[in-house]
């Protein structure tokens, strides 16, 4: 028994301990930034081979670590399904959020989240068998479709099947893996999800060439990074993090050149690089956090190209997420 | 003061007040700093969630839903999808560990052995697994709808589930439902009245025999009296899906496969440590007294060997009440499934969600245990 008083003493002291101060100085204490992904989505969170991450997902992960610790390999990524993120994020086992997270106003309100930018525009689009026939999804009517749960995707279609008059059964599974896993077994007549993700499972499928996307996108799915409420400092690190790819891409900034600009007289160029202006001592990092992002990662060019672009199994081209210059949404605020 | 400290009586009350208030401060503490954290995040919580807007679909919904019902209403859809799941999983694992248990204890060598081989290959496997390999060898194992297997053009199967016709409910469904009724009912007072019998006289009546026989014959005649009017709703292929009739879904029928397989072994193993805890004298007493092996196992053993089996058996029905909670691996809209899944995924409130589902579980739990102690209890030997 005094054993056991002992313990719960012990408990109550540990408990006790666990004080809460800002997550930029956590994150710098502990050396490591924890980020929460996917872990099984190809072009945006995906073990490859050896063992290494790879994802616009990833990237984000990446860039925040350079931002913070000045150097890009240090993070720990946590792999987390749909159920699991939220909880994850709130609870402070991760530091941030960068899976392929969808911008609602329930989840930056009442969840207790900040969302970001956004770092993917998306849509809810179909995908389904060939051998099928059905050229529009206005054909799917008592169709039998597959969807992860947990998502505003599953919103979405009751959403969209409700205003056209049709009915479907829906057929929902925790894991992405299990959705495909059935959808390839024949369970469903239909997979649906983010256009990109339909793009990027479909590279899963043992018969590629049998499967179509229906042309028809349902929703906007802004995805983007998510940070706890209540953290300004932290919440402006990450948002700028995001935009000094983007500004980057803009100004003509990539990895490769980073160097050789750095005796450029462009004082645009100059602030994102560190070598003017206060940037980077107003977020609480050094003055070069967006040069190590650039360098170490990449612009948002870059980083699209690489792991979702057209010289990538998923061949997905720019669309929406090519630069406001050159008829797309991503915008950086200016950098100054 | 130091002198009452020595006294072991009181120094032992001290020590459990301490405990106990360690123990409440401890609840406290951790209490207090969630809700704290709660707010300080600005994350919603109460319970006004429930009367939200669902928004989603459930395909196997017991009670009418649709996405413009409330979170509240996926509880109870959830609720009872749990329920249906524990019920029909405790009926059939029964009767397959009975025939089981009673088979590991036959004089055949292969049943012995087919029956003892069963239950060390199927108790040894973690259940969740069981639960993934029957669905994922129901769906490859099973045609598309368009070559679906087809009996007699009205019962069909393929890997959107199992279709089978219902009848409509007129005059001669809801006789013959009710003379089945009456059968099932009168058999249990015959049974009665036979055993009253039996002290009184030693004369033996075949109530089994009687029975069965009754519940063919008599629906038989009250179909014919009442019209012999019945009218099936057919499933058939329209568009991609059969409409029409009644589906038993994949998910539903893996799941409670591997259920009752599994949790069949734990009863089988039951029945038979009961049986043969049922002292050898016992038999050869009944043998002696000129009983038949049958007379022996019913009159005798059995009766015995139920004492024994029943606390073990009330474990494993708790056990399949609190298993049916896997069905989230293969999406079966239980409780744990669109509840503690979808809903709480929907609204972010975690906490008072999985509060709700955890006193479901146990809600359930007690109660069964309930009914099986007070079971138990009417079951034991009366001391006199």
């Amino acid at each position: 028994m005094t054993k056991f008083t002992k313990l719960s003493l012990a408990a109550l002291a540990f408990v006790g301990m666990s004080a809460t101060a800002g997550t930029l100085q956590d994150v710098q204490k502990a050396g490591v930034v924890k980020c929460g992904v996917d872990g099984g989505l190809p072009g945006f969170s995906e073990i490859v081979s050896g063992g290494e991450y790879k994802g616009i997902d990833v990237d984000g992960c990446r860039a925040m670590a350079a931002a913070v610790l000045g150097d890009a390999k240090k993070v720990k990524f946590v792999n987390l399904n749909s159920k699991e993120r939220f909880a994850a994020l709130q609870s402070g086992e991760i530091d941030i959020l960068v899976r392929n997270t969808t911008w609602t106003e329930t989840r930056d309100t009442s969840l207790g989240f900040n969302f970001v930018a956004v770092n993917y525009y998306d849509g809810q689009g179909f995908m389904v068998r060939k051998d099928l026939g059905v050229k529009s999804t206005l054909e799917l009517d008592g169709a039998a479709v597959c969807i992860q749960t947990g998502t505003t995707t599953e919103l979405n279609v009751a959403d969209y099947f409700k205003s056209k008059g049709m009915k479907y059964k829906s057929v929902s599974y925790d894991s992405n893996d299990q959705v495909l896993a059935s959808y390839e077994a024949g369970r469903c007549d239909v997979l649906t999800s983010d256009a990109s993700q339909l793009y990027g499972l479909r590279t899963k499928l043992k018969d590629k060439a049998n499967h179509i996307v229906l042309p028809e996108i349902i929703s906007k799915e802004p995805l983007g990074p998510v940070v706890r409420q209540g953290d300004d400092q932290w919440f402006n690190i990450a948002r700028w993090t995001f935009n000094s790819m983007v500004a980057a891409e803009e100004a003509g900034i990539t990895s490769k050149n980073i160097d050789s600009l750095k005796s450029s007289k462009n004082p645009g160029i100059r602030r994102i690089l560190g070598l003017e202006g206060k940037m980077g001592a107003n977020l609480g990092l050094n003055a070069d956090f967006a040069y190590q992002v650039i360098k170490q990662v990449g612009n948002y060019g870059e980083v699209f190209e690489r792991n979702v672009g057209v010289n990538t199994p998923l061949k997905i081209s720019r669309g929406l997420n090519a630069l406001w210059t050159e008829g797309g949404l991503q915008y950086s605020p200016p950098f100054r | 003061m130091m002198r009452a400290l020595r006294n072991q009586k009181i120094r032992g009350m001290l020590f459990q007040v301490l405990t106990i208030l360690g123990l409440v401060a401890f609840l406290w503490y951790i209490g207090s700093n969630t809700m704290a954290n709660i707010e300080q995040r600005g994350i919603k919580s109460g319970f006004d969630f429930l009367s939200g807007t669902a928004g989603f679909e459930i395909d196997e919904a017991p009670i009418k839903f649709s996405s413009s019902d409330t979170h509240g209403r996926v509880f109870l859809v959830g609720l009872i999808n749990t329920l249906i799941i524990t019920f029909i999983g405790i009926i059939f694992s029964t009767i397959l560990g009975l025939i089981i248990g009673v088979f590991r204890l036959s004089n055949n060598w292969l049943i012995k052995k087919l029956a003892a081989a069963y239950i060390d290959i199927f108790r040894n496997i973690p259940i969740l697994l069981q639960i993934l390999f029957w669905y994922n060898v129901v769906l490859r194992a099973l045609p598309s709808p368009k070559q679906s297997i087809n009996f007699l053009d009205s019962i069909f199967m393929n890997n959107r589930g199992l279709y089978l016709p219902i009848p409509d409910l007129n005059t001669t469904t809801i006789s013959v439902c009710i003379s089945v009724l009456v059968v099932v009912v009168g058999a249990f007072f015959l049974n009665k009245w036979a055993n009253k019998r039996q002290e009184e006289t030693g004369k033996d009546f075949p109530v089994l025999l009687t029975s069965l026989g009754a519940l063919i014959i008599i629906p038989i005649i009250t179909y014919f009296i009442s019209g012999a009017n019945f009218n099936f709703d057919y499933p058939a292929l329209k568009g991609f899906n059969f409409r029409g009739g009644k589906v038993i879904s994949p998910e539903f029928l893996a799941l409670t496969f591997a259920l009752v397989i599994y949790t069949a072994t734990f009863i089988a193993e039951a029945v038979r440590s009961g049986i043969e805890a049922v002292s050898k004298g016992q038999k050869e007493a009944a043998a002696s007294i000129g009983l038949s092996s049958y007379q022996s196992l019913k009159l005798v053993v059995l009766p015995q060997a139920i004492r024994i089996a029943i606390p073990p058996v009330i474990n494993q029905y708790l056990n399949l009440a609190k298993n049916s909670s896997l069905a989230a691996a293969v999406g079966y809209p239980e409780i744990v499934t669109v509840f503690a899944g979808i809903s709480l995924n929907q609204t972010g409130q975690a906490i008072e969600i999985l509060a709700i589902t955890m006193l479901v579980y146990l809600t359930i739990s007690l109660i069964v245990s309930a009914i099986l102690n007070w079971f138990n209890h009417k079951m034991k030997i009366k001391e006199r």
